[in-house]
């Protein structure tokens, strides 16, 4: 029996047809776009300005707070705007363009560092190394890692869980990491061990992900610490507390974190953005892209500079195929459409999905039948029709005391409603008025 | 690139393939295998009835949402269509016309629209529609042609009872089940469906092939038809027990009276039974007790219908105080 | 027969009794004391309960009024002056006074001016559809077209225009409430003075973009030009993040921006139609009689 979380979830069609595909380094481009705010919190403070020449892995906007992150130059070039270009969240925000210096060597190499085995930092130090690096979780929160590794005096730690879930339809970007950096990522895990004193780890990995799951069963064959626990292939397990539940039986309780449980999670994209921000002194300037759809020719994984507008590897891939009416920044459950192609690739940007117009349109929404589908697959144990209806209504006071907060905003209410009503829109706008007024009375 | 602009929408962006019309579709399919078994016993007036009725729920649907409420007309939505074929299933097929027109009225009009439409209404509209010929033209509404076809030679020719009303009617002239027995049709006469009744509640085997097919599809759970026919057989079961010279066999408690149609296809619309698991258990058990109660100690031979309306009624209480466990809410985790 | 007609009238009737001295001793027992003023104010406000004062309702709003020492911070924008000095003669205090306002809408992209460069999908709401993005058009700080402020106005004085897609005020019913105001997440819908004949200029954009780009995604944007700045006798335009904001208080409605603005981003309302050089007398006519208004 594999395990898996018991309440709720559901199982959309995989499309994981990325998923052989091994992962391309994506030419650099002529300019690249980096927002100041590519993560949860403040965002970073701009050290350039315009025409400065700046170097890979310099520092390029600085952590301007405790949960904040730093921003490193993607690129070797010249800044040549400070300009405001929409990003994912479909506003125009602060960001910094700079041109790539076509001379320059380094641009265009493709760097194979050597895996590294040896962990030469004292803990404290590896700390502070991933908050200079600027790594924030690669599985899409985007949460600042240093701020989830900072942990108080006291706290009872005893279990480091990865998440190579990937649970979300389409994307690929994990499961190939695991498939090619799987040494490092191992390493990687140790880096936090070490840095955090836990002996034991557990990286959690769905059941369609077989081969990977063999790599690390066979890379672990010596490790008493480090155990793989397959999973049923179940959505929403790539979260986290349904991760924890269903790896430890341990039910983060509401409100709370994983630490509340003893249990910190770190997505494999992080792991191995930390091996190679400790072991190589590498800042995160690049991530994994899946580029994906159904129509796309070409799709594929790919090695992708941070900045770089989303139009220049949807055109590496082949270009828009005829008839797209949505592109997706992320996978299709959780990822957010994107307004135009000048989007830039962000540290969250874990796949471009690219939709035909077969199945870009919502439904025509109708009268709830009350069939109760949405309480079946919610995991976390809410009714997504009441909230809908409260959120409506304008009655947020109820839909705070439904819980309205413990939403993941996974959307499997959305996914199976047989009407196609928008719960998750509504729940979504919901607490951010549950939110405000929060904060409004303290 | 396409001429048109792209579309911008929250997540989740694909959708599952199941709409509430194929849903409500589903619900119709399962119910042919019935309608098949009706029309074999009952002949054209099996067939006369049920498309009256599916055609004036059709109707008054299409005439309240375009004239009366002046919104979208949905009548394909399906929703009608099961309405008037569960009222059909619900009336004897000798029913005068203009009956199940006044029956078809009440349940679209009364008990669907006036609530707000599909979704919205708290009972059963065919049921309610049902309930209203039953109280208002008692006389039409319990006298049921005989099957044609009948392997069992006791039912009168013209109009029989149903073995319930015929148990019923035998207690009240101190009768005993023994005494009984010769006018009581065999248990597998109740299960094919050659007795007397509905027009869609004899056939208890043709209704479980409907019930189980909702099942498969996942249209419904298995939860309150199960639950529901299992109350009505274990109390019916100790009382039969104690006493089975004045209390019949829990099987046919089981397959008369509607119970089955009443357990698959009534007790289980999407619209009027309770949200949660925990929640149609409770639901389910109600309308068990309530249908014994009635049966045994009640006016009316069978009880099906107004336990289903009653517990109808429970049913936003019922959604009110069984929540789904909301995840991380024991707030003790197992580590200390 | 008659015993049972008996009994029944005698039931009845005891119970009747019963109930009426269970209710005489509750109304007296927890009886609650109000000052009758908050009732009489209560008479005076409009009893919209729209929530424009501040107050949840308008007894609330009573109560405020008659418990409150010092009431000139308080006013009701729908009874205006009128019913402020009726509680000023009922409670004897000092009331504010304040010019009538009005809703206006600060955006004139519509359709075929603003062209959508995309489809947005999901609830009919402003404020849903603001969270997701900047909304269909290139133009990320005009009106979104869903229509939340004319569902929050409570006096019919808001409907969407089907042609434009913008919103339309009626300005006889508005009462300035400010319901639309913050209903609006994009704070388009001002309150400005309701000079008199409803006359009123006020730059119809709101776009903070560089002037190229505010052009691009919007015929009618204002592009930060200051021409208007430049022009106005008074100094009542001021530019901020390539924008133009006209100073109500300071306005003297003489127009002269109206003409010198490129894209027409600024709007004029109910002025008479232009006849060259009378215009001139016209509006100082009008100017007088609004100062002689103000004055009076």
């Amino acid at each position: 029996m594999l395990k898996t979380f018991p309440k709720g979830g559901i199982h959309p069609p995989e499309n994981k047809i990325t998923s052989t595909k091994s992962i391309k380094r994506m030419p650099t481009p002529k300019v690249v776009y980096v927002p100041i705010s590519q993560h949860i919190g403040i965002p970073a403070e701009i050290t350039v300005n315009v025409k400065d020449k700046v170097e890979i892995g310099q520092v390029i906007a600085k952590s301007s707070g405790f949960v904040s992150s730093n921003i490193h130059s993607p690129v070797s070039g010249t800044v040549t705007k400070l300009d405001k270009i929409i990003d994912t969240s479909g506003y125009k925000k602060q960001c910094i363009v700079i041109r790539t210096d076509i001379k320059d060597e380094s641009n265009f190499e493709d760097i194979e560092y050597p895996l590294k085995k040896d962990i030469s930092l004292e803990p404290k130090d590896i700390l502070q190394k991933i908050n200079e690096s600027g790594i924030v979780g690669l599985g899409g929160a985007t949460f600042p890692s240093h701020v989830k590794l900072s942990i108080k005096e006291g706290a009872k730690l005893d279990c480091l869980i990865i998440n190579g879930v990937e649970c979300e339809p389409y994307l690929t970007a994990d499961h190939r990491l695991m498939l090619e950096k799987a040494e490092e990522i191992i390493v990687g895990i140790k880096i936090l061990m070490f840095a955090l004193h836990i002996d034991k780890a557990i990286i959690g990995i769905e059941n369609n992900k077989k081969d990977a799951i063999e790599v690390f069963k066979n890379l672990i064959i010596n490790e008493k610490s480090i155990k793989v626990a397959a999973l049923k292939v179940k959505y929403p397990q790539g979260g986290e507390k349904q991760l924890v539940r269903a790896i430890l039986n341990r039910e983060v309780p509401k409100n709370g974190l994983p630490l509340d449980v003893g249990v910190i999670v770190h997505n494999v994209g992080t792991i191995f953005a930390i091996y190679q921000a400790i072991q190589h002194n590498k800042p995160l300037t690049e991530r994994v892209v899946t580029v994906t759809g159904k129509k796309l020719e070409n799709a594929s994984n790919y090695w992708v500079k941070i900045g770089t507008p989303i139009k220049d590897l949807v055109d590496e891939v082949g270009g828009l195929p005829e008839g797209t009416r949505k592109i997706v920044n992320g996978g299709p459950m959780m990822g957010k459409a994107i307004k135009n192609m000048d989007v830039p690739v962000t540290k969250g940007t874990s796949g471009i999905l690219v939709i035909h117009e077969d199945e870009a349109s919502r439904g025509e929404q109708k009268n709830c039948i009350r069939c109760g589908e949405c309480v079946d697959v919610c995991p976390m144990g809410l009714e997504p029709h009441l909230l809908m209806n409260l959120t409506e209504k304008g009655k947020y006071d109820d839909a705070s005391n439904e819980d309205i907060m413990t939403c993941i905003e996974c959307g499997s209410c959305s996914f199976v409603c047989p009407s196609h009503r928008p719960l998750l829109d509504y729940i979504r706008f919901g607490k951010h008025i549950v939110k405000k007024l929060n904060t409004a009375k303290n | 690139m396409s001429t048109q602009p792209i579309i911008v929408s929250a997540s989740p962006h694909v959708h599952s393939d199941r709409t509430s019309k194929k849903l409500m579709y589903d619900v119709v399919i399962a119910l042919i295998p019935a309608f098949i078994v009706s029309i074999y016993v009952f002949g054209i007036g099996a067939l006369i009835v049920t498309s009256v009725a599916v055609i004036s729920c059709l109707l008054f649907e299409y005439l309240i949402q375009k004239y009366l409420l002046k919104t979208a007309v949905t009548i394909t939505d399906g929703s009608a269509l099961i309405t008037g074929i569960l009222l059909a299933f619900n009336l004897p097929s000798n029913l005068p016309v203009w009956m199940i027109i006044v029956g078809s009225l009440v349940a679209i009009g009364v008990a669907k629209s006036s609530f707000g439409g599909l979704g919205f209404n708290v009972f059963n509209p065919a049921l309610v529609g049902r309930v209203f010929l039953l109280v208002s033209f008692p006389v039409q509404m319990t006298l049921w042609p005989t099957a044609i076809v009948n392997n069992s030679t006791v039912v009168d020719a013209v109009t029989g009872a149903t073995p319930l009303g015929v148990i019923k009617e035998g207690l009240q002239y101190g009768e005993t089940i023994t005494q009984m027995s010769t006018k009581i049709p065999s248990i597998i006469d109740m299960l094919l469906g050659f007795t007397g009744g509905s027009l869609g509640e004899m056939s208890a085997l043709a209704l479980l092939i409907g019930g189980i097919f909702l099942i498969v599809r996942k249209v419904i759970s298995w939860h309150i038809p199960v639950i529901m026919l299992a109350t009505i057989m274990l109390m019916t079961g100790i009382y039969w027990f104690i006493d089975p010279e004045h209390y019949a066999n829990p099987l046919i408690h089981i397959l008369s009276g509607g119970a089955i149609l009443g357990a698959f296809f009534m007790a289980t619309d999407l619209v009027t039974s309770p949200m949660t698991k925990k929640g149609m258990v409770i639901f389910a058990i109600g309308i068990g007790i309530i249908t014994v109660v009635i049966r045994l100690f009640g006016a009316y031979p069978e009880g099906v219908s107004f336990a289903i309306l009653i517990m109808n009624a429970f049913v936003p209480l019922i959604n009110k105080y069984f929540k789904p466990r909301r995840f991380g809410s024991k707030i003790k985790a197992k580590i200390v | 027969m008659t015993n049972s007609v008996l009994y029944s009238v005698l039931l009845l009737s005891s119970l009747g009794g019963i109930a009426a001295i269970i209710l005489y001793v509750v109304s007296k027992k927890f009886y609650v004391y109000e000052n009758p003023l908050i009732g009489e104010v209560e008479d005076i406000l409009p009893s919209a309960n729209c929530g424009g004062c501040g107050s949840p309702g308008c007894k609330a709003f009573a109560e405020k009024l008659v418990n409150y020492e010092d009431i000139s911070s308080l006013f009701c924008p729908v009874g205006g002056n009128e019913a402020m000095k009726l509680i000023s003669v009922a409670l004897g205090k000092e009331v504010a006074e304040k010019d009538p306002t009005v809703a206006v809408v600060r955006c004139q992209g519509s359709c075929d001016v603003r062209p959508k460069t995309t489809e947005y999908q999901g609830p009919k709401s402003c404020a849903i559809s603001a969270m997701i993005y900047s909304g269909e058009t290139d133009c990320q700080f005009g009106c979104l077209g869903d229509g939340d402020c004319v569902s929050v106005c409570k006096f019919d004085a808001m409907f969407m225009d089907e042609s434009t897609g913008l919103p339309i005020i009626i300005t006889d019913k508005c009462t300035s409430c400010g319901a639309c105001v913050d209903a609006c997440p994009r704070n388009i819908i001002e309150m400005r003075p309701r000079h008199k004949k409803d006359l009123k200029i006020f730059v119809g954009c709101l776009n903070e973009d560089k002037g190229g780009i505010a052009k691009k995604a919007c015929e009618v944007a204002c592009i930060g030009c200051s021409k208007c700045e430049d022009i106005c006798p008074k100094g009542a335009v001021t530019m901020a993040d390539n924008l133009a904001y006209i100073d109500p208080v300071t306005c003297t409605l003489c127009r002269k921006c109206v003409d010198v603005c490129p894209t027409h981003s600024i709007i004029e309302t109910n002025f008479p139609p232009r006849k060259v050089k009378k215009v001139e007398t016209e509006v100082k006519a009008n100017i007088e009689s609004v100062k002689l208004n103000a004055d009076a």
